[in-house]
């Protein structure tokens, strides 16, 4: 287990919750897969945390965690929010913000 | 040993991932995504951060995605077209996930190999959790009341008006 191999696999992982962003057209899908970009971030910094020794680190990690939970909650309730007014939760029908 | 490991950590966080993506139904990409952070705990505990492992287990297997099978549930999704696609996810998300696990096995081959001293215990990240960290941590409290009454007013907003 080297380093390059920690930071690629951070890395794909991240890469494949883009790609998931940009695919998708279910908001609940590019939800979980911003999950997966912020659990990527998580892997980065736990491996730099476990290269150089720091405990810090393994806290950041943990605020992180934190900080996603409180925008799941929050990202949820507004998308029922919206999926009880237009019935549909899909960004191709969700464009009355354009007017 | 730990490089084996790793690579099979690998394949099932990658080939999980492309699932989530690659399904039709969102009930399996929930799934996949469960199998996902499973892995991602394996990689915690293989890193030396047996604490964070559980409570990734704890928060993002057991919490997140239980509140997203709930916003799944609750919406009736059942209008999705089936399409014969669908059926090719597994292999799809299989493949690209050992394509994946292969490009990782052969940069895994260069490079300085991290070397895990032991696992941090949970009582040394508590006692650095609230010796240097304390602030953040009070902070991270009120970012959770906030959220709760954020979300508390959000729905009762949706539930009395109807129509904004």
């Amino acid at each position: 287990m080297t380093i390059s191999a920690l930071v690629c696999v951070s890395l794909l992982l991240m890469g494949i919750g883009g790609v998931g962003m940009v695919i998708r057209r279910n908001i609940l899908i590019m939800m979980m897969c911003l999950e997966l970009m912020l659990t990527a971030a998580n892997i980065m910094i736990v491996t730099a945390g476990a290269v150089h020794g720091v405990l810090g680190t393994q806290v950041l990690v943990f605020f992180v965690m934190m900080v996603a939970a409180a925008e799941v909650a929050v990202g949820l309730a507004l998308l029922v929010l919206v999926y009880r007014l237009r019935n549909t939760i899909s960004t191709k029908e969700l464009t009355w913000l354009k007017g | 040993m730990d490089t084996v490991v790793f690579l099979c950590l690998t394949l099932m966080m990658t080939s999980s991932a492309w699932a989530v993506i690659l399904a039709r139904n969102p009930i399996y990409s929930v799934l996949n995504m469960v199998v996902c952070f499973f892995a991602v705990g394996g990689l915690y505990l293989l890193l030396g951060a047996p604490f964070l492992a559980m409570v990734h287990l704890i928060v993002y297997a057991g919490a997140i995605m239980v509140l997203f099978l709930f916003v799944i549930l609750m919406m009736n999704l059942n209008d999705v077209p089936p399409s014969g696609w669908s059926k090719w996810t597994p292999l799809l998300s299989l493949g690209l996930g050992g394509t994946m696990t292969a490009v990782v096995a052969w940069v895994g081959t260069q490079g300085q190999h991290v070397l895990i001293q032991r696992p941090v215990s949970t009582q040394t990240l508590g006692l650095e959790l609230f010796q240097h960290y304390a602030g953040p941590f009070e902070l991270s409290a009120i970012l959770f009341l906030g959220a709760v009454v954020g979300v508390v007013v959000l729905t009762r907003l949706g539930s009395k008006g109807g129509q904004p």
